[in-house]
C-alpha cells in the first residue's frame, strides 16, 4: 500500500513523545485528504493541537465540547449536504472518554439518524488529558488514578466497555476495530468508511505512554503486542457482516503486553491469569 | 394586509419559514413542540428546504445548530425550560464562537417542583452567556423579533446569537391576529447569509474552537462585550429598517402612557399586556401611572430605560424570575446601573395566574414602596 506524502496534521504540535492519538489522526487524514472538515470532542487532540494562536491542522477544523462532538458533526454534515457539498467528508475524532461515557448519547443520536460521517474512537483507556482516570474503555485490571490499585483493590475491576458492538448494534453500515501499529489495516478501513454511504464508526486502539507506562520509543511496540495477544482483535463489520482482518501468526501470551506497561504491573499471576483465559476465549471463539 | 389568527409558535414557525434556515436541530418540550411540529411539516411539505434533524436531545440540538453555522449557513432551533438548562453550556459555546444562531425560547419555569407553565427563570437564567435576549408581548412581535434577530444576529460588528422568548402557553398557545409579510419584502430585508470569516471550509482551512491560554481568553471575552454594546446601534438600525419595510417599529423599550406618569410599572412580555389594560382602568380614575416594557434585555437598555423612569416619583419593576436573596434580575439590573429607588416584586412564578387585581396591588405597593423585594399572588399562610 502506498503512503501518501501529504501530511495534513503540522508537525510541532504539543503532543507527548511518542503520542499514539497523533499518528491515528496523520494516518487517517492521510487517507481521507484535504476535502475533509475535522470535528474534535475536547481532550488531549484537542488540546494539543490548537493552542491559540496556533493550530496543527491544515484541513477546516472544529472543537464545541466534551460530550457533543456528534452532535456537532451532525450538524456540519446537514449543512455540508444542504449546500450540495456531499463530496466532503466529515470525520470526528472522540477519545475514549468523549466516545464511551460522556459523548455515548451524542454518537448514539447520530449514528441512528444516519449522518453520512466518519468517527474515529482514538482509544488510550483512560482520562489521560485530565491525568489518567478510568473510562469506560479502561480495562480490566488498570491501575489509574481514580482506580487505583492498593491494598483493597487490583485496579480497575470492570471489564471495558464494547464500544464497536454498542456501534454495530445500531445497524450502521461500517464498523471496525483498528491499531495504530497496524497502519495498513486501519488506513484501508478509513478509507471503507469514507466510501460508505451513511455512519461510520472506527475504535482506534492507540497507546499512551503516560497514561500504560512505559518508554514513549515503544508506542508501536505496545500497539503490536495488544493484537499479537489477541488483547485487542482487529475486525470489521460491514453490511453486519463480522470480518476478523488480521490474525497474529503465533499468539504471544498476554502477560507479555501486561508486563510491558506500569498499570499493570501490580498485578498478581492470578489476575494475569484471569486475563489470559478472557482472551483465550473470545480469540478461540474467533479463531485467532 | 391579511391578518391571520395564529398562535404564537405558529407566528415563529412561519418567520422561520421566511428567513429559509439551511439546517434546523430541534427537540420537542411543551411548549415550544409545536414550533418544531409546524417546521416538520413545512419541511415535509417542501416550504422550507431545509435540513430538520431530529436530535437526541436539547443538548445536541444546539450543538448541531452551533456545527451547521461553522459551515456558515442559516440556522434556527427552539427549546423550553428544562431544555434551555441542558443547553446551558453550548449556549456560551455558541456565542463565544461568535456564531449568529437565532432561537426561539417558550418560556417555562425550572424544575424543581416540576411546571410546564410559564416563568422567565429559564432565560433569564441565561443573562449572561453571551446571547442577545428580546421578549416579545404578542405573536406579531415573536414574529418580526425573529425576521430581526438574524439581521442582528450576522451583522459582522454584532456576529453573537439571538435568543426570542415568548411567555409559554399564554402566547405560545394562545391565537392573536399576524400580519405574516410576504416572501419578497422578508428577501428583500434579510438578504442570504454570506459569512465573511471564519467557517468551515476546505479550501479556505481554519480552525474553529481552539484552546486559549490566560494570554487570550479575557480579549476574547472583552470583544463580545464589545460586539454587544456595538449591538445597540445595529438594533436601532435594523428597528428602523424593518418599520421603514413592514410599518412596525420595536424600540428596545416601549412605553405606554408613561411620559407624563408619576408611578412608572416595568416589566416584560406578555405579562405587559394585562398592565396596559390596568394602566387604562386607573388612568381613568385619575392615577398617573404608565408602563415601561423592557423588550431587548439584551444588551441591557440602561440609558433607554433612564431616560424613561428619571422623571417618575415611583418605580416598581414586576420579575418572573428571582436571584436568590436579591430578588428579581431585571429588578437588580436596574437598581444596580440607574441611580433611582426602584421597588421589586416577584410575579407569577411557575404559571400563577396574574389577574388586574395583582397588578393594582403592585401599583399601590409601588407608592408606598418596602425595601425588600415582595411576592405577590403567594397564597395565604394555612
Amino acid at each position: 500500500m502506498e503512503l501518501p506524502e501529504k501530511e495534513f496534521l503540522a508537525p510541532g504540535h504539543r503532543a507527548c513523545a511518542g503520542c499514539g492519538a497523533t499518528i491515528g489522526v496523520r494516518l487517517a487524514l492521510k487517507m481521507l485528504g484535504e476535502n475533509t472538515v475535522a470535528v474534535s470532542a475536547t481532550g488531549c487532540l484537542e488540546v494539543i493541537t490548537t493552542p491559540y494562536p496556533e493550530t496543527a491542522w491544515e484541513i477546516p477544523w472544529m472543537h464545541v465540547a466534551f460530550e457533543n462532538a456528534a452532535a456537532v458533526a451532525s450538524g456540519v454534515e446537514s449543512a455540508l449536504k444542504a449546500q450540495g457539498k456531499t463530496d466532503t467528508n466529515v470525520v470526528v475524532f472522540g477519545g475514549d472518554g468523549g466516545t464511551a461515557d460522556i459523548g455515548l448519547q451524542a454518537l448514539s443520536g447520530a449514528m441512528e439518524r444516519g449522518h453520512n460521517l466518519i468517527y474515529i474512537c482514538y482509544d488510550n483507556e483512560a482520562y489521560m488529558n485530565t491525568g489518567i482516570q478510568r473510562s469506560g474503555a479502561t480495562p480490566y485490571g488498570a491501575s489509574t488514578t481514580t482506580s487505583p490499585h492498593g491494598k483493597e483493590s487490583f485496579g480497575e475491576d470492570k471489564p471495558k466497555k464494547n464500544m464497536p458492538m454498542i456501534m454495530a448494534a445500531h445497524g450502521i453500515p461500517y464498523v471496525a476495530t483498528a491499531s495504530i501499529s497496524y497502519p495498513e489495516d486501519f488506513m484501508k478501513k478509513v478509507k471503507k468508511a469514507a466510501e460508505v454511504d451513511g455512519p461510520a464508526y472506527i475504535h482506534l486502539q492507540q497507546p499512551c505512554t503516560t497514561g500504560w507506562g512505559y518508554s514513549p520509543a515503544k508506542t508501536i511496540e505496545l500497539g503490536r503486542l495488544a493484537v499479537e495477544t489477541g488483547s485487542w482483535i482487529l475486525y470489521e463489520i460491514e453490511d453486519g457482516e463480522f470480518k476478523v482482518t488480521y490474525r497474529p501468526v503465533q499468539r504471544k501470551m498476554v502477560s507479555e503486553y501486561l508486563n510491558a506497561q506500569k498499570r499493570f504491573k501490580h498485578l498478581s499471576d492470578l489476575e494475569k491469569e484471569k486475563i489470559q483465559s478472557h482472551v483465550d476465549a473470545i480469540c478461540v471463539e474467533l479463531k485467532i | 394586509m391579511v391578518l391571520k389568527v395564529m398562535s404564537s409558535n405558529q407566528a415563529i414557525a412561519e418567520a422561520v419559514k421566511l428567513v429559509k434556515p439551511k439546517v434546523i436541530p430541534v427537540y420537542p418540550i411543551t411548549p415550544q413542540t409545536t414550533i418544531s411540529e409546524y417546521l416538520a411539516k413545512y419541511v415535509a411539505d417542501g416550504d422550507i428546504d431545509a435540513e430538520y434533524i431530529r436530535v437526541e436531545s436539547e443538548h445536541s440540538a444546539i450543538s448541531a445548530c452551533l456545527g451547521a453555522s461553522g459551515t456558515g449557513v442559516r440556522v434556527f432551533t427552539a427549546t423550553s425550560s428544562q431544555g434551555l438548562a441542558l443547553m446551558h453550556e453550548i449556549l456560551f459555546a455558541a456565542a463565544g464562537l461568535r456564531a449568529p444562531i437565532v432561537m426561539a425560547d417558550a418560556n417555562r419555569a425550572l424544575s424543581a417542583p416540576l411546571s410546564i407553565w410559564n416563568d422567565q427563570q429559564d432565560s433569564i437564567s441565561e443573562r449572561d452567556s453571551g446571547w442577545m435576549q428580546i421578549y416579545a408581548e404578542n405573536g406579531q412581535e415573536a414574529l418580526d423579533s425573529v425576521l430581526m434577530s438574524y439581521k442582528i444576529s450576522e451583522n459582522k460588528e454584532v456576529l453573537l446569537p439571538t435568543m426570542v422568548c415568548v411567555d409559554g402557553f399564554i402566547l405560545t398557545h394562545t391565537v392573536d391576529p399576524v400580519d405574516v409579510p410576504e416572501e419578497e419584502e422578508v428577501d428583500k430585508f434579510l438578504p442570504d447569509y454570506n459569512p465573511e470569516h471564519a467557517y468551515l471550509d476546505p479550501k479556505r482551512p481554519m480552525s474553529i474552537g481552539t484552546f486559549t491560554d490566560p494570554d487570550y481568553y479575557m480579549e476574547a471575552r472583552h470583544d463580545m462585550e464589545v460586539a454587544m454594546e456595538k449591538a445597540k446601534t445595529v438594533i436601532s438600525n435594523v428597528s428602523q429598517e424593518f418599520a421603514d419595510t413592514f410599518g412596525r417599529k420595536y424600540d428596545f423599550i416601549e412605553k405606554y402612557r408613561s411620559e407624563d406618569a408619576d408611578t412608572i410599572i416595568i416589566a416584560m412580555g406578555s405579562i405587559c399586556s394585562t398592565i396596559k389594560d390596568v394602566i387604562d382602568e386607573l388612568r381613568e380614575e385619575g392615577e398617573k401611572v404608565g408602563l415601561v416594557r423592557v423588550r431587548v434585555f439584551r444588551p441591557f437598555p440602561v440609558e433607554e430605560i433612564y431616560d424613561a423612569i428619571k422623571g417618575a416619583s415611583n418605580v416598581g419593576v414586576i420579575d418572573k424570575n428571582f436571584s436568590f436573596s436579591i430578588g428579581g434580575v431585571l429588578h437588580n439590573n436596574i437598581k444596580s446601573m440607574m441611580d433611582v429607588n426602584a421597588a421589586g416584586f416577584i410575579i407569577g412564578l411557575g404559571g400563577r395566574d396574574i389577574k388586574p387585581s395583582h397588578i393594582k396591588e403592585v401599583v399601590e405597593k409601588t407608592k408606598n414602596p418596602s425595601n425588600k423585594p415582595l411576592w405577590i399572588g403567594l397564597k395565604e399562610e394555612q
